[in-house]
């Protein structure tokens, strides 16, 4: 469903961030990419959901080319992808329950026909007492799962989390861990960009390595 | 998705393998009790401060909108009350009846066309009239005072008018003289033109300045929200849905500020036409009634500060609309 070949990007006039990547993401798969701070990590997650264009290469979407998409076709592809930021990016004047409607409301569909399913996400997440509180008063730990909760709410067919675990204890880590193989045992794709080895070593997946702007891929 | 996966209320209790027990807890029901929020917040800094600045610029352009109608309105009543008042003089001389020209004058006068009234100055007007240079208790009949009679004409006066009057005194009282204040009038009309003018150079710019504090104020309450159209456009926002968000709320926030400083510079105009008869005490009666009293603004100085109002509110939704796009497009590059 996402695929690169001999993807490169540079910011500006800079030397490339990433060279020649080419990789696949199947449906239904699990996938950890990791590498040093700084290796390019956060920006191959930018290219995967359109916040950047590659400077060279091709990256096909869904079996679409991205570089020939329309501002509303860039609309469309993102409603199938879920993405957790690293920072959140909760928005603090919103609950829990409007943060994770969100994108919900951006189709346009009416609050009664999403309430029950919002809600429901928010307790399968744990944040079932959260529903009603401002993004501020949540500790890291529920802003992370809240995240998630917006991602997952719109069924996206696949998951991209910015290191999901950075900000946790390692035990709270274990349980996110936990909720995204239950994802993808339920048909998401995932894809976790984590440095924690520790939490990859808890999971048997397929590791997408990065490391001075080259990919290298161990199954 | 029925389960909760080893998630409790809080992710700081130490039973990592704990289910939760009640599901149901944090009723579904209690987000329907909070009316649904807008997606741009209503109370921001940068909102307060648009708020603010909007409605100081409209508050000064419905000021100097006002002004210039009120000048312009006061300058077309002048030079119209100028032209249609005019005097006939008869000057004393040697073997002159003056009482006698005073009446055939005032009598010619009635007659032509296009005059609405004619009266003769009395004895005691007349000295009135000269005591600011002469002093009170006047006996005018020791002195050759010229003698007056006030011509009002009509409405429908032409300007043949004034020219059939001159001829019509001519013949019948040599001894008069027709001033019909043509020079006061002409000085006057340039005058007030050259306020008026003035005046729509100022508010030109008074408009340049709102419309650029404005835009930019916008512009900075927008990128203030910058984090939100990153937000709407991550999660799947189409383009066009996030603009419409923003202008939505901006056009309230342009309106709110634009009412704020409108209907400030409306009840001060209000005020200052009303202000006057109060302390007067009474109906505008001396000089200053032509000045203060006429400086009230009509409906249509009114109607320029709601248009401003308007303007100032649409300048601000479509700077809005604009700098979102914009956003949009630096969030793809």
């Amino acid at each position: 469903m996402v695929r690169f070949e001999n993807v490169g990007l540079r910011y500006g006039m800079g030397p490339e961030v990433l060279r020649d990547v080419t990789f696949g993401i199947p449906s239904h798969s699990f996938q950890f990419l990791t590498g040093p701070s700084g290796a390019g990590k956060t920006t191959l997650l930018r290219l995967m959901f359109l916040s950047l264009r590659p400077t060279r290469g091709l990256i096909s979407l869904f079996g679409r080319d991205v570089a020939a998409l329309g501002p509303d076709d860039v609309a469309a592809l993102r409603r199938r992808i879920g993405i957790v930021f690293q920072d959140f990016r909760l928005l603090d004047h919103l609950t829990t329950y409007e943060n994770v409607a969100l994108p919900l409301r951006v189709q346009g569909r009416e609050e009664a026909t999403y309430r029950a399913e919002v809600t429901e996400l928010l307790q399968w997440v744990g944040l079932g007492e959260r529903i009603d509180v401002l993004p501020p008063v949540l500790s890291g730990g529920e802003k992370q799962r809240a995240a998630i909760a917006r991602a997952l709410i719109s069924r996206p067919e696949i998951l991209l989390a910015d290191e999901p675990t950075g900000n946790v204890d390692p035990r709270l880590a274990r349980r996110l861990l936990r909720l995204f193989v239950e994802l993808h045992k339920s048909g998401t794709s995932v894809l976790i960009a984590t440095h924690d080895i520790a939490l990859m070593d808890q999971f048997d997946a397929r590791r997408l390595v990065l490391s001075e702007g080259r990919l290298r891929i161990y199954d | 998705m029925t389960e909760t996966y080893g998630f409790g209320p809080s992710d700081t209790d130490d039973g990592s393998e704990r289910r939760d027990e009640d599901p149901a807890e944090g009723s579904p029901t209690a987000a329907a009790a909070r009316a649904r929020a807008p997606i741009v917040p209503g109370a921001t800094v940068a909102g307060h401060a648009l708020v603010a600045v909007v409605a100081i610029m409209t508050f000064l352009a419905g000021l100097t909108i006002g002004s210039v109608a009120a000048v312009r309105g006061l300058a077309s009543e002048w030079t119209s009350e100028i032209a249609r008042d005019t005097t006939i003089q008869i000057r004393p001389a040697a073997g002159l009846d003056v009482a006698a020209a005073l009446a055939k004058a005032t009598e010619v006068a009635r007659q032509a066309p296009g005059v609405a009234s004619a009266r003769p100055l009395g004895a005691s007007e007349t000295a009135a009239l000269l005591e600011p240079w002469l002093g009170a208790g006047l006996d005018l009949s020791n002195l050759p005072v010229p003698r007056i009679v006030a011509v009002t004409l009509a409405p429908d006066a032409t300007a043949t008018t004034i020219a059939e009057l001159r001829a019509a005194l001519a013949r019948e009282v040599p001894a008069a003289s027709l001033d019909d204040h043509r020079q006061w009038s002409a000085r006057l009309t340039s005058t007030a033109r050259t306020v008026v003018l003035i005046g729509l150079g100022v508010l030109a710019l008074v408009g340049a300045a709102t419309v650029l504090s404005v835009v930019f104020a916008t512009r900075a309450a927008v990128a203030a929200a910058r984090t939100i159209v990153e937000v709407l456009h991550f999660v799947g926002a189409h383009d066009s849905f996030i603009a419409a968000e923003f202008q939505r709320h901006f056009l309230s926030v342009g309106l709110k500020g634009g009412a704020i400083g409108g209907g400030a510079a409306m009840a001060m105009f209000f005020l200052l036409s009303t202000l006057p008869a109060w302390l007067r005490g009474g109906a505008p009666t001396d000089g200053s009634a032509t000045l203060i009293g006429s400086a009230t603004l009509d409906l249509r100085g009114y109607g320029g500060i709601l248009g401003v109002i308007v303007l100032v509110a649409l300048v601000t939704s479509v700077t809005s609309r604009i700098t979102v796009y914009r956003t949009l497009r630096g969030i793809n590059s």
